[in-house]
Formats: C-alpha cells, sequence, structure tokens
C-alpha cells in the first residue's frame, strides 16, 4: 500500500463528504437522514472485518475477480508506441465493473435491514449488475431507465427483466440517464422506510460518491499489484472513459500517490465539443449542483441542466462525480474527450486487433489510447480499464456502420 | 412588523399560495390569488429537473421553460408583484442550481431587490447552508426550511437553527401533488415542533380541497397550497385566474371559519 503524506490525493473527501469545493450533501431534508444514516452504517461496515470478507468472497466467486491484466501484443504492435495493457473487467459477471459496486451496496442494503431496491440506469449494464444481485439476494429490484435509452439498450432491458426485475421507462426531459436519475430520487423520497438507492456511479450526495470510489477501488488495488507482479514497474500512464467517473475512479484511486503515474479520464465528446452535443462535463461544462451533489455540469447561464448528448448511453449523463471535478482542478488528472465517431474507430480497432468486442464506453478510451500510445516510448505502458463488453452495444454499432441485422 | 411576520399574525392561519412562474399568464394569476384572499405567495422557480416534485409540478416547469424562462423573468414577475401589492409576502421556492448559477450574493441581492421577502431551496439542507444562506441573511431575506415526517427529534434543532421566517412542514415523505397525511399524524409533527420553536409552521403536501385546507387551518399556522393550483394553470391556461380565484375564496373562508 502506499503511504498517506500530507500531500496526498487520497484522502478526499472531508467528513462533511466535500472533495475541495466540490461534492456535499444537496438533497432535500426527507432524504437528509436518510443519508446521514447510510453514512454511520457504511462507516460501521467498513470497520468490521466480516463485511470485507462477505465482499471478498462474493468479487472471487461470484463476479470472478481478480480480473486479468492483459497485454494487448498486437494492438500495441498496430500503434507502435508505448505498450497497452488492458484491465480486463469486461470479463466480470454481468459484463461490466458496475457489479463491483453493486455487491457492495447490496451487502449494505442487506446490513441495513432494507427490502427494496431501485436503482438508474443509462447503458442498463449498472441496471443489469442491480438485477443480479437482487436475483441473488431475493430482494425486489425497480430500474428507471430513460425511455430513449430502454430503445438503444435493448438486449439489457431484456436481461434485466429475466433477472425478475421491474423497468420502469422515463418519459421526463429527454428520457436519458439523468431523467432516470430524478426518477429514482423521486421514488426513494416516497419510500424512505424500506428502500435502499443503489446508484450506479462515484456521484449524489456524500457518502456515495466516496462509497462507490472504494467498491471500485478493488480494480486498481488489483491491477497494481497484477502490474508489479507481471513487470515489476509502475504503469506511466492510466486511461479510463468517464460517465459519471466510477470506474476511472476504480482505476485511479489506488495509484493517485504514485507521482510518476500519468492519469487520463476521457468523456464523451459526441458529435463534436464545438457542436454543443456532447457529454463533456468536465471540458464543456461549468461548477453547479445537481442530483446532491455540487461538481461540473453542462447547464446554460441561467442554471437549467442541458441534456448532452453521446452514442454511449453509459456516458449520456450531463454531470460527472465530484471527485473528478477536484481532480481536475488539483491538476492531478488529465481530461480529454472523444467523438462517437473516434469511438467507433475504437470499438472497431479493438475487435481486429486483439479478438475483443468492447463496449461503446471503453472504446472512447481506446481511441484515446491509441492516441497517446503513438507519441510514447516502446518502453512505456500504458494501461486502460477495458469496463465492459460490446454485446449490448452491436444494434447500434450496426446502425452506424450501416449495417441491417 | 415584516410582511411575512403580519401574514402570520392573523386570528386564523395564513393561506400560502404557490404556483411557478412563468408558466401561463403568472401576474393575472397571481393576482387572482391574492384576490381570492391567499395571504403569502410562493412563486416557484421553473428547473429542469425538480426532483422533489410530482407529475403537476414537474409539468408547470416544462410549460415555464419551454416558453424561455429565465432567472431575469422570474426576479421580473417578483418585481411588478412587489409594485402591485406591497403588502403580500412573497417567497422564492426552488432548486439550488438555478439559484447559485450567477454567485449567491448575486441572487440574494437582486431577489432582495424585487422585493422577495424569503428563499426555500429544495436541496440545500442546513448542513450545506454556507451555499446560500449567509448570503440570503445579509440581503434581509429570510432562509425558509423544510421539515418533513423523516426529521427526528434528534434532528430537529439543526433544521430550525438558521431558520427564519417561518418553517414549512412537509407532511408526507414524497414528491409534491401525491396523497395528504392523516391529520392525527399532522397535528402531532406540528405540536412537536412547535415545542422547539417559536417560528409559524406551516404545513403542504396534498392539499387540495376547502375541507383539507381546513383541518389543517385548526392545527398549524399556516397552510401551503401548490398543485392544485399548478393543476388548474394547467388545465385552463390564460383562463385560469377566474379558477383560481375561484378555489382560493373557498380554501380562504374554509381557514378563516376553521378555528371557530
Ligand atoms: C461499460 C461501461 N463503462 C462506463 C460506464 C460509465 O460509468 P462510469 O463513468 O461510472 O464508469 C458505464 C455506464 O453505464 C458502462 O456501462
Amino acid at each position: 500500500m502506499n503511504e498517506t503524506t500530507p500531500n496526498s490525493f487520497r484522502t478526499q473527501p472531508d467528513d462533511r463528504g466535500h472533495f475541495g469545493e466540490f461534492g456535499g450533501r444537496y438533497v432535500a431534508e426527507t432524504l437528509m437522514p436518510l443519508i446521514l444514516n447510510l453514512e454511520r452504517e457504511y462507516r460501521a461496515a467498513q470497520a468490521d472485518p466480516a463485511f470485507a470478507a462477505e465482499f471478498d468472497d462474493l468479487l472471487e466467486h461470484y463476479v470472478g475477480r481478480p480480473s486479468p491484466l492483459y497485454f494487448a501484443e498486437r494492438l500495441t504492435e498496430a500503434l507502435g508506441g508505448a505498450q497497452v495493457w488492458f484491465k480486463r473487467d469486461e470479463l466480470n459477471h454481468t459484463g461490466a465493473h458496475k457489479i463491483n459496486n453493486c455487491i457492495g451496496q447490496i451487502l449494505l442494503a442487506k446490513r441495513m435491514g432494507k427490502t427494496r431496491i431501485i436503482a438508474e440506469t443509462g447503458a442498463g449494464q449498472h441496471g443489469v449488475a442491480t438485477a443480479t444481485v437482487c436475483a441473488r439476494f431475493g430482494l425486489p429490484c425497480i430500474v428507471y431507465m430513460g425511455a430513449e435509452d430502454v430503445k438503444r439498450q435493448s438486449p439489457n432491458v431484456f436481461r434485466m427483466k429475466l433477472l425478475g426485475a421491474e423497468v420502469v421507462p422515463v418519459t421526463s426531459g429527454r428520457g436519458t440517464l439523468k431523467d432516470a436519475m430524478n426518477d429514482a430520487l423521486r421514488d426513494w423520497v416516497a419510500n424512505v422506510h424500506d428502500t435502499f438507492y443503489i446508484i450506479g456511479t462515484a456521484a449524489g450526495p456524500h457518502p456515495y460518491p466516496e462509497m462507490v470510489r472504494n467498491f471500485q477501488s478493488v480494480i486498481g488495488t488489483e491491477a497494481r499489484a497484477q502490474m508489479l507482479e507481471r513487470t515489476e514497474r509502475l504503469p506511466d500512464l492510466l486511461v479510463a472513459c468517464i460517465g459519471g467517473g466510477s470506474n476511472a475512479l476504480g482505476l485511479f484511486h489506488p495509484f493517485l500517490d504514485d507521482t510518476d503515474v500519468k492519469m487520463l479520464g476521457v468523456e464523451a465528446a459526441g458529435h463534436g465539443l464545438e457542436t454543443g452535443e456532447h457529454n463533456a462535463s468536465l471540458l464543456g461544462g461549468s461548477p453547479g449542483i445537481l442530483h446532491g451533489n455540487k461538481t461540473y455540469l453542462l447547464q446554460d447561464e441561467n442554471g437549467q441542466i442541458d441534456e448532452g448528448y453521446s452514442i454511449s448511453a453509459g456516458l449520456d449523463y450531463p454531470g460527472i462525480g465530484p471527485e473528478h471535478a477536484w481532480l481536475k482542478e488539483s491538476g492531478r488528472v488529465e481530461y480529454t474527450a472523444v467523438t462517437d465517431e473516434q469511438a467507433l474507430e475504437g470499438f472497431q480497432l479493438l475487435c481486429r486487433t486483439e479478438g475483443i468486442i468492447p463496449a461503446l464506453e471503453p472504446s472512447h478510451a481506446v481511441h484515446a489510447v491509441a492516441e497517446r500510445a503513438k507519441q510514447m516510448s516502446e518502453d512505456q505502458i500504458i494501461l486502460m480499464n477495458l469496463c465492459g463488453r460490446g454485446d449490448k452495444d452491436i444494434f447500434t454499432v450496426a446502425e452506424k456502420l450501416g449495417v441491417e441485422m | 412588523m415584516t410582511r411575512l411576520e403580519s401574514a402570520f399574525s392573523k386570528p386564523h392561519a395564513a393561506f400560502v399560495a404557490f404556483i411557478t412562474a412563468g408558466d401561463g399568464d403568472t401576474a393575472a394569476n397571481l393576482d387572482a390569488l391574492v384576490a381570492g384572499g391567499a395571504n403569502v405567495i410562493e412563486l416557484g422557480m421553473p428547473f429542469t429537473d425538480p426532483m422533489a416534485d410530482g407529475p403537476a409540478i414537474q409539468s408547470a416547469n416544462l410549460r415555464s421553460l419551454a416558453k424561455g424562462t429565465t432567472t431575469q423573468t422570474v426576479l421580473m414577475i417578483a418585481n411588478e408583484f412587489r409594485a402591485r401589492h406591497p403588502d403580500v409576502p412573497l417567497v422564492l421556492m426552488g432548486y439550488a442550481n438555478p439559484m447559485i448559477r450567477r454567485g449567491a450574493q448575486w441572487f440574494a441581492e437582486h431577489a432582495a431587490g424585487a422585493g422577495v421577502d424569503g428563499v426555500i431551496c429544495v436541496d440545500i439542507p442546513p448542513e450545506e447552508d454556507d451555499t446560500l444562506g449567509p448570503a440570503l441573511r445579509a440581503a434581509g431575506i429570510a432562509p425558509i426550511r423544510l421539515s418533513t415526517p423523516t426529521t427526528d427529534a434528534a434532528r430537529l434543532p439543526t433544521v430550525i437553527e438558521g431558520s427564519e421566517g417561518f418553517l414549512y412542514y412537509v407532511s408526507v415523505a414524497g414528491i409534491t401533488g401525491k396523497q395528504q397525511a392523516a391529520i392525527d399524524s399532522i397535528e402531532a409533527n406540528v405540536s412537536r415542533i412547535k415545542q422547539s420553536t417559536d417560528l409559524p409552521v406551516a404545513v403542504g403536501f396534498g392539499v387540495r380541497t376547502p375541507e383539507q385546507a381546513a383541518e389543517i387551518a385548526k392545527v398549524a399556522d399556516g397552510v401551503v397550497v401548490g398543485s392544485a393550483f399548478v393543476d388548474l394553470v394547467g388545465e385552463f391556461g390564460t383562463d385560469a385566474p377566474a379558477k383560481l380565484q375561484e378555489l382560493t375564496s373557498a380554501m380562504a373562508s374554509a381557514i378563516a371559519k376553521a378555528r371557530s
């Protein structure tokens, strides 16, 4: 483990849930006692070795962890620069990193005696992961999903239903992830006594950003140890895509105090930052308050939230976890954005060079990796979080490539 | 005495009426509420993501934004209301992001300049008071807080500390426009709150009829009605003022008679 130095980047948030000026607990009074209680229960669980033991056991035997660390030899050759390595979280049960967090939160829900689970979902990966753990623990599951996303991620909708979840299509707003989160919050205020809200990314009111990050940190903790074992060194650059930011923080956080390790977060540039149709909250947004936290948002000059746009439902969110807002301002992590078209190139590149069909979300990161690798030398290492597999996206990709299925 | 203090010093409970700014002919709607007998106006600031609101007020927010309502529009509506009704207290209610967009101080000063007496910000709990509270107090605007069925005895002092104007007891754990709570639970909660504060306690969420308003007026210092008015604006558009005045009058007389 790293030492925690006085200048550590790993000691956030403070006890009020603030990451610098970001984060916090901006919720209606009805929810405030609940999230204070959630924080107490989470602290108790953190201090309980039995909780960690059950979490680790499920991750190993149910999720299939540790996920492999894979050297992408043919992709590296094709790019002709730095070595590209992948943390293979797309091999997890349910096909993405989302399950890591869901295991943690369902164990907490059970510990708190909650009997009903709700969640929001964009790509459907978090919805599927939540439906999965609910089936595993025998709890009823209601998933709020934007009506638009229900259409573009239909395989995941069917998966959730097979797993016994009720999928509620949300028609307010533009019918995407933001609107699904609004309706999940509305459900929660109306069902406070028995309901646990499993948030799918490192955002929302404190303690969610910290808690989700900690559950996802298994990614970076494993990768760091695997890298040291395989190469006897740390990577030069970490790369991950960012919707709300949970897979990126999961990879980055355990490395934050390794000063020689650079980090790159990849937002969705949609049709291009200059078009205004994107989801790059950090690169194209400004600080504000939404969904329980202060963070970077896509918004107009009156503080109304812009809808944003991305080909990838999992990145289609006009905000970002507050820790990323802080990491950006502190300069520790660099952020960039990749368009739909570039992500589609990344998608196809990985299919053909490595025989891996990635989700559209990490396809954004693949494109950024390709650009950076070419500018780096052969003895340098890039480690990317391959956080999801692409089965759910083949219909979207077929349509974009002009193929009828 | 401030405008809010006099509204809560009448022999009957104060009648607090909510509509969304920029929805329908807002000036005419507000005049109808006052003519019908509302004692306090709550003017909703529209927001794209009204997380604590039910379908009625969500739709009102969207109708208003679709017409191009901005923060400046809301302030202008307030300012003109103040000119027409110098004595009727006016409270802005809404969400944090539009309120802090140009800075808390900008908002507080402009709201004060428009004659606003109080601000209810749904998603700034006492724990985040720094975000807006100090700027409001410095501008002479009352930060009005919400207390809910989940606000237990241990937490209540945190909510009361720093509250001004009145305390808004949200009678159901839920979103706006849904069912009303049972009257005995409302009565018990109001008397619990009144043991801890001298602030007047107004009760809202789910009040739709004169009968319900009268029940609450017996046990609380104020009755808040919102979705019922907002629904009328949605249904009748520019013909809404007459309907609003009719419902307001019926509620106002029920409230006036409630304690006798
Ligand atoms: C595969 C995959 N990657 C990334 C994301 C984005 O979320 P986050 O930024 O929290 O990792 C999602 C969200 O649905 C996803 O399904």
